[in-house]
C-alpha cells in the first residue's frame, strides 16, 4: 500500500505526554511509513491532537522520544524540524495577501524574491488558486482558506504534513470534494500526509492506514479494511461504523465460545436465503422490534432468543417504506456466514 | 466607515435630537468661550459682547519664557512615559495572555488599578515611596508616576488585541519556520500594531494634560498644566492661559481624532476575516 515501506517517516517510542494528573497520551508507540497518508481517528480527548502537535513541536512528551527519518526530535522547537501543519482555523496572517501567506516560509528563510514568486505561482496551481495571490484571507470563501493553508504549508516541501482537522468546518459536500483533492494531491507531492479527525467516514475515505484512539492510547492500528472488518476491540468495533457485540451465553450458542465477538448489521440477512453450504451459515430466530426507514437502506432492531437486540440493515432493493415498516412485530429469521464473525481480544 | 443603513432605521424623536443637541452644547460651549477670549482686549474680567478685538496675547503668549520651558518639559515627560508604557505595557500584555501562571488573574487586577484609583492616592503613594527612598524629586520621578497609568492604557489596548488573535497564527509562524523574533516581527507586532498606535496616542494625551499625580512627583519643574494651574492666580494672564488653552486642545484633538479612526477601521477589518 505504500510506496516505500522500508523507511519510517516518524515514530513514536513509549510516548506519553501527561497534563497534570491527566494522561492525554499514554505510552504509545507507533509507525508511519515514509509516503503514506496516515490517520489518527478518535474522539475529542483521545490524545490524537497531542499526537500531532508533539510531531509538529508545538507541544514536547513528558516521556519518550519521537522520531524524524531517524533523527530524535522530541525536543527541537517547531522551526527546526522539517514537517508542517495545515491547522484547524487555518491560521492565515490576515494582514498579508494570499501570496504573501504561501511564501512566508520561504521569507523567513530568505529565499530570493524570483524564487518565491515562482513557486507561490507552482502551489497556487497545485490548489487550483491560479489568480488569487492578490486576494486578502477576508476575502476569501472557508474551502478557498483550506486550499491556501494547505499551499502555505506545502510550499517548504516538508517531509510530513500535518492536518489537523482540516475539514471540520466545511460543509458536507464541499467535505467530500476536499477529501478526493486531498488524496490527489498528497498523490502528487508524494509527502507522507498525517491526518487528524473525528470522522471514521473521512478517516476510511482517504487512508492508507488508520490509527484509532481511546483515551490516551492506541486500539488499533490497519488499513481501512482491517479496520473495519477485523476491529481489534469493542471500542472500535463500536467507533467505526456501528456493530453488535455478542457475549456469554448467547455467544456460545451462536459460535461456540463465550468470548465476545462483534458483528456488521450489514452482514445479517433477513430470512434464511443465505447462498452458502449450510454448515458456515449461522441461523437464529428473532422478532422484530424496531424499523427505521432511511431511504437508501431500512434498520432492524431484532430481539433475538436470549434477549439480546440486534441490528440489522439491508438495503432497499425491492422493497418500499411501506413493506419495510410493516415488518414491525414480526417473526424473523437472521443469519449470516459464519466468516464474518469477528472474535474480539479479551 | 459611514453606512447606509441609517436610512432604514427610525428617525430620532424632536426630543431626541433636543437632548443630543443640549449634551453637545454642554461639553463644548465652555471650550468655545476659552477661545472666545483669546481675542479680548479686556485682561481680568469675562465679559460679552467683547469689549474689542484684539490679537495680541498669542504674541504675549510667543515671548513667554516660562511657557516654552513647561511646553518643551510636558512634550519631554509624555513622550518618555509613552515609550516606557509601550515596551512595558505590550510585555504584560503579552505575559499575561500567552502563559497561565499562579496568581495571574491579581496580576492583571493589580496592572489595571492605577488607572481607577484617584490620582491623588497614587500621587500620595508615589510621594511617600519616593521620598521614603531618598530619591530626589526630578524629571524622571515625573516620568515614573505618568508611566503608572499609561501602562495601563496600553496594556488594555494591546491584551484587547492579543485576545481577538488566533492563538494558532503564532504556532503557524513557527511552524513554517520562523524563530521567535521573526514571528514577533512579522506576524505579532503587524496584528497589535493599530493598538499600539491608538494605546500609545492615549496615553500621550494622559500624561500631557496630568495634574495632580504630577504636582505629587515633580521636584522644581513646572509641567504646562501646573503652569496653567498656578496662572489661576494671576487673574492679569487670564487670556494668556486661554491662548495655551487653545493650543492644548488643538495638539490633543490630532492625536485622539487618529487613535479613534485607526480603532475602528481596524475593527472593521477584523471584523470581515470572522
Amino acid at each position: 500500500m505504500t510506496n516505500n515501506s522500508s523507511t519510517t517517516a516518524v515514530r513514536f517510542n513509549k510516548v506519553s505526554r501527561y497534563f497534570g494528573e491527566v494522561k492525554a497520551v499514554d505510552q504509545v508507540d507507533l509507525d508511519i511509513q515514509d509516503g503514506e497518508f496516515f490517520s489518527m481517528l478518535g474522539p475529542s480527548g483521545s490524545g490524537k491532537t497531542t499526537c500531532l502537535r508533539m510531531i509538529a513541536g508545538f507541544d514536547r512528551p513528558t516521556a519518550g522520544s519521537i522520531h524524524l527519518y531517524g533523527q530524535d526530535v522530541s525536543n527541537l522547537p517547531p522551526y527546526e524540524r522539517n514537517v508542517n501543519t495545515v491547522f484547524q482555523d487555518y491560521a492565515l496572517f490576515p494582514h498579508m495577501n494570499v501570496g504573501e501567506n504561501i511564501a512566508y516560509g520561504l521569507m523567513v528563510k530568505k529565499v530570493s524574491k524570483e524564487e518565491r514568486a515562482k513557486r507561490v505561482d507552482e502551489m497556487l496551481e497545485l490548489v487550483q488558486l491560479a489568480g488569487y495571490a492578490g486576494r486578502k484571507p477576508s476575502q476569501l470563501s472557508g474551502g478557498q482558506r483550506q486550499r491556501v493553508a494547505l499551499a502555505r504549508a506545502l510550499i517548504n516541501h516538508p517531509k510530513v504534513l500535518l492536518l489537523d482537522e482540516p475539514l471540520g468546518a466545511l460543509d458536507l459536500k464541499l467535505r467530500q470534494q476536499m477529501q478526493v483533492e486531498l488524496k490527489a494531491i498528497q498523490k502528487r507531492v508524494g509527502i507522507t500526509f498525517i491526518f487528524v479527525t473525528h470522522d471514521q467516514e473521512e478517516a476510511i475515505t482517504m487512508s492508507d492506514r488508520i490509527a484509532v484512539f481511546s483515551q490516551g492510547g492506541i486500539e488499533q492500528v490497519g488499513s481501512p479494511l482491517e479496520i473495519y472488518e477485523k476491529p481489534a476491540s469493542a471500542f472500535v468495533a463500536g467507533f467505526v461504523g456501528t456493530s453488535n457485540l455478542i457475549s456469554g451465553e448467547v455467544a456460545r450458542r451462536l459460535a461456540g465460545s463465550e468470548n465476545t465477538f462483534s458483528l456488521r448489521p450489514e452482514k445479517i440477512h433477513l430470512g434464511a436465503t443465505l447462498e452458502a453450504s449450510p454448515k458456515d451459515v449461522i441461523s437464529v430466530d428473532g422478532v422484530v422490534r424496531d424499523v427505521i426507514y432511511l431511504g437508501l437502506y431500512t434498520r432492524y432492531l431484532v430481539e433475538i432468543e436470549g434477549g439480546i437486540d440486534l441490528v440489522v440493515v439491508e438495503q432497499n432493493l425491492k422493497t418500499t417504506s411501506m413493506d419495510v415498516l410493516s415488518a414491525k412485530g414480526r417473526k424473523v429469521k437472521l443469519s449470516w456466514h459464519r466468516d464474518h464473525i469477528n472474535p474480539l481480544g479479551g | 466607515m459611514p453606512s447606509n443603513s441609517s436610512d432604514t432605521r427610525p428617525k430620532a424623536s424632536w426630543g431626541l435630537k433636543l437632548a443630543a443637541l443640549g449634551t453637545l452644547l454642554f461639553l463644548h460651549v465652555p471650550i468655545a468661550i476659552i477661545f472666545l477670549y483669546t481675542l479680548t482686549p479686556d485682561e481680568t474680567t469675562y465679559t460679552f459682547p467683547l469689549p474689542g478685538f484684539t490679537l495680541k496675547w498669542f504674541a504675549v503668549a510667543w515671548g513667554r519664557e516660562d511657557l516654552w520651558r513647561s511646553l518643551k518639559l510636558s512634550l519631554q515627560v509624555a513622550s518618555i512615559a509613552t515609550v516606557a508604557a509601550l515596551i512595558l505595557g505590550t510585555l504584560a500584555a503579552a505575559a499575561v495572555y500567552r502563559s497561565k501562571f499562579f496568581g495571574r488573574e491579581a496580576i492583571s487586577f493589580l496592572l489595571v488599578l492605577p488607572i481607577a484609583l484617584p490620582g491623588i492616592v497614587t500621587g500620595i503613594a508615589l510621594r511617600t515611596a519616593i521620598g521614603g527612598m531618598s530619591i530626589p524629586f526630578s524629571f524622571w520621578t515625573i516620568v515614573i508616576g505618568h508611566a503608572t497609568f499609561c501602562v495601563v492604557v496600553v496594556y488594555n489596548n494591546v491584551l484587547a488585541r492579543f485576545r481577538r488573535t488566533s492563538a494558532s497564527m503564532i504556532e503557524a509562524s513557527m511552524d513554517l519556520g520562523a524563530n521567535s523574533f521573526q514571528t514577533f516581527r512579522h506576524v505579532v507586532l503587524p496584528n497589535i500594531a493599530t493598538a499600539l498606535l491608538a494605546g500609545g496616542m492615549l496615553a500621550f494625551a494622559l500624561s500631557f494634560d496630568e495634574v495632580i499625580v504630577t504636582t505629587f512627583t515633580a521636584g522644581q519643574q513646572t509641567t504646562l498644566p501646573i503652569w496653567i494651574f498656578s496662572q489661576l492666580t494671576r487673574p492679569r494672564d487670564r487670556p494668556v492661559t486661554n491662548v495655551v488653552a487653545t493650543f492644548v486642545v488643538l495638539i490633543t484633538f490630532i492625536p485622539i481624532f487618529l487613535a479613534q479612526r485607526l480603532s475602528t477601521s481596524s475593527s472593521d477589518t477584523e471584523g470581515g476575516t470572522k
